[in-house]
């Protein structure tokens, strides 16, 4: 190992990246169009779902229930109703997703009975958006219901809790404290680092095969290590800037809290680079075309990381066998770090099993590109 | 064998089943340059790549600078420059980046490395163009500077792959120039081409052929030795009848028209030319001894069948 030679390496290699505009583009764009995309994508919130409501009594009750819709920020009244061909109309022309309607006789058979329906009518043509928004529904009424019923139950001289219009659905319950994108956007960042970083690396040796200036480079005495070391230098600071791009842009644009500490957060980011960039390389190694090598890495990265790292689909919900075949997924590993370390604020040695696994593979990827790379032609 | 820079023994590349270098034997000396030629496909460019360490012989050994190619491959590197067939700078570089870049490699040593440089780009003709991107130069000074980026680290052995080719002539005599001054400090410099007549520039040629060594030796040599006797140029008339005549003359190996005159290669004594196509009705000049080029003596060789054992 001669560090002059790295440098030489890392040194020809940054002028290269420099002057490329494309990869450059690359390097530094995609990521954060890539999370712009996945960030709003991939959020399973729905908020302010367009409602319209038929109040059909107009009360002091049948307003406050009303008013639970509008402050639980997931429904926003677009419009009042007056009729029962209004909304059919406004549902028909798509004014609205979901349509309320309070009976007229509300207060008297809520004050008579304790039990009182309200119909609700939803559009279901975006069957996602229409379940979450039925769950929110029922979690407002769930939350009226409560409130009612105390003062029902204060009223009439029983115990609340045997009064209820609707059974709480746990989903709401969940929902309601917890936003899904501090979840999903931490992961996002794991998964775009990952992809980006193999395209990346992929194309590096490739394109010294392409251009002819391999075979100029293998007569030297530069060596396969020193080779790999210097090409990654200028892709490991690139992936980095990639990385504090995305992290920022998770913190101040996504607003995804961040409980951790910045350290953990940097040594871990790096470890996970170093993997990534090796997964590019050790293609680049093995394919000595540019298109070749970057389609292999595109597929050995996108499939696994976007099905079982675990971002979007949760691994524990995986059947036994494929979670064993999670363990190569390497984003796995970051995507655990990234949400312990933004929403738990873990600490270096909380995150020990994830970081081991990366590290294993950081050093077994390093160990087996550098041997993979023949000083040969044939 | 401690003279020798470069030394092959049964030196074979196969390629599947074919067999593009076969048991080729080659002794280089010290301080030498040896020209490389033969038709494309004859495997010069294969033998060079095996004497770099960039493929791994099939068979026999070679040893450059002292070291085993197929055992010290690492160390052959440190001691030999190379250049290949297809120019492998890097384009999207500088001048002087593509030097820096290739000093740092060879660890060329600090304190030297910028006297060196100069050196390269004087060499090359580039002063003022040190900061120019080497896509936008043109072939001759590609080369040259590809030779520059070859020589920094001073090795004492060099391995050029057709340097010459698709380089216009007065780029090319000036690029052998510069391997003149090279061998004039003593640098052992293996140089292929199929230009015939830059074969004239080199100390001795080895003449390859299918995968073979045909003949080695320097330029005159191979003239006198490899066909055998001396051409002589001359005019005649029914130039069809005394080609068929002269075939059968005392001392003719060959006879062949030459545009309007005859070209006889004989031993012996050639003032018997005249008088013996004479008998055959024929008037003929007198013969004219002329240089055969070496592109004579290679068509010679790759066509006569016995021509396959080569003296090194």
């Amino acid at each position: 190992m001669n560090l002059k030679r790295v440098l030489a390496i890392a040194f020809k290699e940054t002028l290269q990246v420099w002057r490329d505009p494309r990869s450059l583009a690359i390097a530094l764009l995609m990521p954060l169009m890539q999370l712009g995309l996945l960030g709003y994508g991939v959020s399973l919130d729905v908020r302010h779902v367009a409602l319209c409501v038929y109040d059909q009594e107009n009360s002091q009750a049948s307003r406050g229930l009303i008013q639970q819709f509008v402050a639980s920020n997931w429904f926003a009244v677009v419009r009042n109703l007056h009729t029962e061909r209004e909304l059919r109309a406004a549902m028909d022309r798509s004014q609205c997703i979901g349509a309320v309607t309070i009976p007229r006789n509300f207060t008297r058979v809520l004050d008579t009975t304790g039990a009182v329906s309200v119909q609700a009518v939803f559009d279901a043509t975006d069957v996602n958006t229409t379940n979450i928004a039925i769950g929110y529904a029922q979690g407002v009424v769930a939350l009226a219901t409560t409130n009612f019923g105390q003062a029902w139950a204060q009223g009439h001289g029983v115990q609340p809790q045997t009064v209820g219009m609707i059974d709480l659905e746990p989903r709401v319950m969940f929902n309601e404290g917890l936003d899904s994108r501090n979840f999903i956007i931490p992961g996002v960042v794991a998964v775009i680092l990952g992809l980006v970083g193999a395209q990346l690396t992929s194309l590096t040796v490739s394109r010294e095969w392409e251009r002819g200036t391999m075979e100029q480079l293998i007569s030297t005495p530069v060596s396969a290590l020193e080779l790999m070391l210097g090409k990654l230098v200028p892709y490991f600071v690139v992936g980095l800037v990639d990385a504090a791009f995305c992290l920022t842009a998770a913190v101040f644009w996504f607003q995804v809290p961040f409980r951790g500490g910045i350290a953990t957060l940097a040594l871990t980011t790096m470890l996970y680079t170093l993997v990534v960039l090796g997964i590019g390389y050790l293609v680049s190694v093995r394919i000595r075309s540019q298109l070749g090598a970057s389609q292999v890495a595109l597929l050995l990265t996108m499939m696994p990381t976007t099905l079982l790292s675990g971002y979007t689909f949760p691994i524990d919900q995986m059947p036994p066998a494929v979670q064993a075949i999670t363990l190569l997924v390497y984003p796995r590993y970051f995507v655990t770090i990234l949400r312990a370390v933004f929403l738990k604020g873990s600490t270096l040695g909380e995150l020990i099993s994830p970081i081991l696994g990366l590290i294993i593979f950081a050093v077994g990827l390093i160990w087996i590109a550098a041997r993979a790379f023949r000083k040969r032609l044939d | 064998m401690s003279d020798l820079a470069v030394q092959a023994e049964g030196l074979t590349k196969r390629f599947g089943a074919f067999v593009a270098v076969d048991h080729l034997d080659l002794g280089i000396a010290k301080g030498e340059v040896v020209g490389f030629i033969g038709p494309n496909g004859a495997g010069k460019s294969t033998t060079i790549r095996m004497l770099c360490g960039l493929l791994q012989p099939s068979a026999g050994r070679a040893v450059v600078a002292g070291f085993d190619v197929g055992r010290q491959p690492e160390a052959v590197r440190e001691h030999i420059g190379y250049m290949s067939q297809k120019f492998s700078l890097y384009g999207d570089l500088t001048v002087r980046e593509n030097l820096r870049f290739f000093g740092g490699l060879y660890e060329v040593p600090r304190q030297d490395i910028d006297a060196r440089m100069r050196n390269a780009i004087a060499m090359a003709g580039l002063e003022g163009r040190e900061n120019a991107l080497v896509q936008t130069l043109a072939g001759g000074w590609k080369q040259r500077l590809a030779l520059g980026c070859a020589i920094l680290h001073r090795p004492p052995v060099l391995f050029l792959d057709e340097p010459t080719s698709g380089v216009e002539p007065e780029a090319r005599r000036k690029f052998w120039d510069l391997i003149h001054q090279l061998a004039a400090d003593a640098v052992t410099i293996l140089v292929s081409t199929h230009y015939m007549e830059e074969a004239e520039y080199c100390n001795r040629i080895a003449l390859i052929n299918a995968g073979r060594l045909v003949a080695i030796g320097s330029p005159g040599e191979l003239r006198r030795r490899e066909l055998g006797g001396t051409l002589y140029d001359l005019s005649c008339d029914a130039l069809g009848a005394a080609v068929a005549a002269l075939r059968e003359a005392p001392g003719v190996i060959d006879a062949a028209i030459f545009s309007d005159r005859l070209h006889v290669l004989m031993q012996g004594d050639s003032t018997s030319l005249q008088p013996f196509l004479a008998s055959h009705g024929i008037t003929a000049g007198v013969p004219a001894p002329i240089v055969p080029s070496l592109e004579d003596v290679f068509v010679q060789l790759v066509t006569r069948p016995h021509a396959t054992g080569a003296s090194a």
